[in-house]
């Protein structure tokens, strides 16, 4: 009986409710958040030195006796999954806080936003500290929900369009869920994770493989696993940029988590090797390859996301503790850079009124300090040493070449093409975002204007009289087969969400944004050193992942906490 | 356990029924085919609780034989309050939808569209027909220009833009 552990459930709930009767005095409701998530991220740190010190904290809420109570439990890798993202949630609402003061948006999207990003918060921590399937199925819906409501924040018609997909993706996951929920219970009377640990292996194979598939399913599909994962892309980047980053950072993260408690605890004798080795291998190669055909930063960095998911389900596959330590690390590891990228990108964003690639350049001279904070960070992703990227990913490939399958090496294979391939994509995008001249990139432009304006009205037959644009490297345009329309639609439907200007034009104009606003630049900051910081303390992090990861294959440390709590 | 196969049946419907709907594009069909497929699922505990028998209440010491599951009642209490809460969402959602486009249709991801043409157009730039001239649009026979008819990804587009 520990009474911390509710607490980074029941702060940000009422806090949550504090907030909603503040939204007249938005100064006051500002400084509450950041308050409630402070202790948030105090109380998690105390709840992991304690689990790391002395094994996993319960609580039976209400005190009800058996099975009919609700168990929350702190182990070590609830504890760490809790503590990592209470900090990257008040980065993300320091920064939020910052963008909100400048912009001077005090009206009535933003006043519901502190709220509704608070219940986020519970909902993330309640499904890391779930002790049984019901509440964690009560904990995804509290943070779906919160996540509609942000996704679609302002109900502007491009995040209504994207959160409609979003949204009935997620109910259908839901509903799957409830599904499982209720099979489960029909074959074995209980929900709570330690009696199902014990009830499931008496289990025919069948039905509780059956059991399995569902609750897997229904996880990879909040996780973003190949083929399952094709609406990530699409409706992550048309949130406000905090919001992306949040979502991006956490929302697949407990996905994950989902899946490794559910692998380790409840089916510790079926892994499934080879089925979620194949799924990790797909993810990882269409996610980076979807990643390079992107002219949009904030979509490169949704389908690198994509593709990272399929590091973290390589170490759950694997079911070695090697391999489990190794996802560990790794998704402490991911939750920081992602979140930190994205970030970073809000301010590309504000900064150069455009996250495509087309339409900006010339950052790394105009905003140098920009330009550093997107380079490390992508770095990190791409697993360049000393980075922690690096690491997590040496970690994983020990672990599949510990396994010794053929499967499982080509998974390094394709983990290093992976790696190398998301270095291709993030350098492209410095290259093209940062390194080239504005003046550049809006020539490129220009090109691509010049064949719809008439270069390609009469075709031209053979080779040698085609009319050819090309401009530095980046843009080809030819004047072929490709008809004048197709063109034309396809600039009229890419600047739907774009301001008329490219960033050349608003420079010349004198239009643009020049400066970032401290409180937007310090978070990002703080999260990008935060992800520096990992590599620093990257061994005894490491080790704290290991002992994680003991914990979750002996899974005694868990039953017995949770199982001697009922009869003391 | 004994089952009782009305409510299975009746689940079943319900599912196939939501499942039909949600295929739908329309906006407001999807939210009915979500409510019928919440139903259905809803019924599914009820079979998962087992049969039916009397309420659940029990004095001190009294007697607990043919008492109903109440567990599973719980469990659909806490399902339906959370379809309720969605059908108000995805309810405003649809008139949001039909404020700003006149309609409600689930549509395409634009930038896939953007993407997928960037593509047709790289296909056809210099740079390609230098290094694979073989390919069915852009041979030397000289049938530039006859449209994207001739072209696989140009007609493919062309049956997008038409759907």
């Amino acid at each position: 009986m520990n009474s911390l552990v509710p607490l980074p459930v029941l702060l940000p709930i009422l806090g949550a409710g504090a907030s909603l009767a503040l939204l007249h005095h938005p100064r006051i409701q500002r400084w509450l958040s950041l308050a409630v998530l402070g202790s948030v991220v105090a109380v998690a740190a105390v709840l992991l030195v304690q689990a790391d010190r002395h094994g996993p904290q319960t609580v039976w809420i209400g005190a009800w006796p058996e099975t009919l109570g609700i168990v929350l439990v702190a182990d070590r890798l609830a504890a760490l999954m809790l503590l990592v993202s209470a900090i990257v949630t008040l980065a993300v609402l320091a920064y939020s806080v910052g963008q909100g003061m400048t912009e001077d948006e005090e009206g009535a999207p933003i006043s519901v936003y502190h709220p509704t990003f608070l219940v986020l918060v519970a909902g993330v921590a309640n499904a890391f500290l779930a002790g049984d399937l019901f509440n964690l199925f009560v904990s995804f819906e509290m943070l779906l929900f919160a996540s509609y409501v942000l996704l679609t924040l302002g109900g502007t018609a491009a995040r209504v369009r994207a959160g409609t997909i979003y949204v009935l993706v997620n109910l259908l996951s839901s509903t799957l869920f409830l599904i499982s929920l209720a099979v489960t219970y029909a074959a074995t009377g209980t929900l709570t994770l330690a009696h199902l640990a014990e009830r499931l292996a008496e289990l025919p194979d069948h039905v509780s493989m059956m059991i399995q598939l569902l609750l897997l399913t229904t996880f990879a599909i909040k996780a973003a696993v190949f083929p399952l994962s094709l609406w990530l892309p699409d409706s992550y980047p048309t949130a406000p940029a905090p919001v992306t980053a949040v979502f991006a950072g956490l929302l697949t993260k407990v996905g994950v988590y989902a899946i490794l408690r559910m692998q380790t605890l409840l089916f510790p004798d079926s892994p499934l090797t080879d089925l979620l080795l194949w799924a990790a291998l797909l993810t990882m190669i269409i996610g980076i390859l979807g990643a390079i055909a992107q002219s949009d930063i904030k979509r490169m960095l949704s389908f690198t996301l994509v593709s990272h998911i399929g590091y973290l389900i390589l170490g759950i596959a694997l079911d070695s503790r090697t391999g489990t330590a190794g996802t560990t690390f790794y998704v402490v590891h991911h939750i920081t850079i992602q979140t930190a990228l994205f970030l970073v990108l809000g301010l590309v964003e504000r900064r150069a009124g455009s996250t495509a690639l087309m339409r900006i350049g010339g950052l790394a001279r105009i905003a140098p300090v920009l330009a550093v904070l997107f380079f490390v960070p992508a770095m990190n992703l791409a697993g360049i040493p000393p980075f922690s990227g690096f690491i997590g990913k040496v970690g994983l490939f020990q672990a599949a070449q510990l396994d010794g399958s053929p499967l499982a090496w080509t998974l390094v294979a394709a983990g290093a093409a992976t790696s190398l391939l998301t270095l291709y994509a993030v350098a492209k995008t410095w290259a093209v975002a940062f390194w080239r001249t504005p003046r550049e990139a809006h020539e490129a432009l220009e090109a691509i204007g010049e064949t719809v304006g008439g270069a390609v009205t009469e075709p031209v037959p053979g080779h040698d009289t085609r009319a050819v644009h090309q401009h530095r490297g980046h843009v080809h345009t030819a004047a072929g087969t490709v008809s004048r329309r197709d063109i034309e639609e396809a600039r009229r439907l890419g600047d739907d969400n774009e301001p008329d200007r490219d960033f050349y034009t608003l420079i010349e104009a004198g239009d643009d944004n020049r400066h970032s606003p401290l409180g937007m630049l310090l978070p990002a900051a703080g999260l990008v050193a935060a992800s520096v910081l990992l590599s620093v303390i990257a061994g005894p992090l490491y080790a704290l992942a290991d002992r994680a990861a003991g914990d979750l294959h002996e899974r005694t440390p868990y039953l017995s906490s949770v199982l001697t709590e009922e009869h003391p | 356990m004994t089952i009782n196969l009305t409510l299975v049946l009746v689940a079943a419907a319900l599912l196939g029924c939501g499942v039909y709907l949600v295929l739908e594009r329309s906006l407001s069909r999807v939210l009915i085919g979500i409510v019928m497929i919440g139903n259905g699922v809803s019924l599914c505990f009820m079979v998962a609780g087992g049969p039916a028998g009397r309420a659940p209440i029990v004095s001190k010491g009294g007697d607990t034989t043919g008492l109903s599951d109440p567990l599973p009642q719980a469990m659909v209490l806490t399902a339906i309050v959370i379809t309720l809460a969605t059908t108000a969402f995805v309810l405003a959602m649809a008139y949001r939808s039909w404020q700003l486009n006149g309609h409600d249709d689930v549509q395409d991801d634009i930038e896939d569209d953007t993407i997928r043409r960037l593509a047709l157009r790289d296909v056809t730039s210099e740079a390609y027909s230098a290094t694979t001239s073989d390919y069915p649009g852009d041979d030397s026979s000289g049938d530039h220009g006859q449209g994207p008819d001739d072209d696989p990804l140009a007609a493919d587009a062309e049956e997008m833009r038409s759907q």
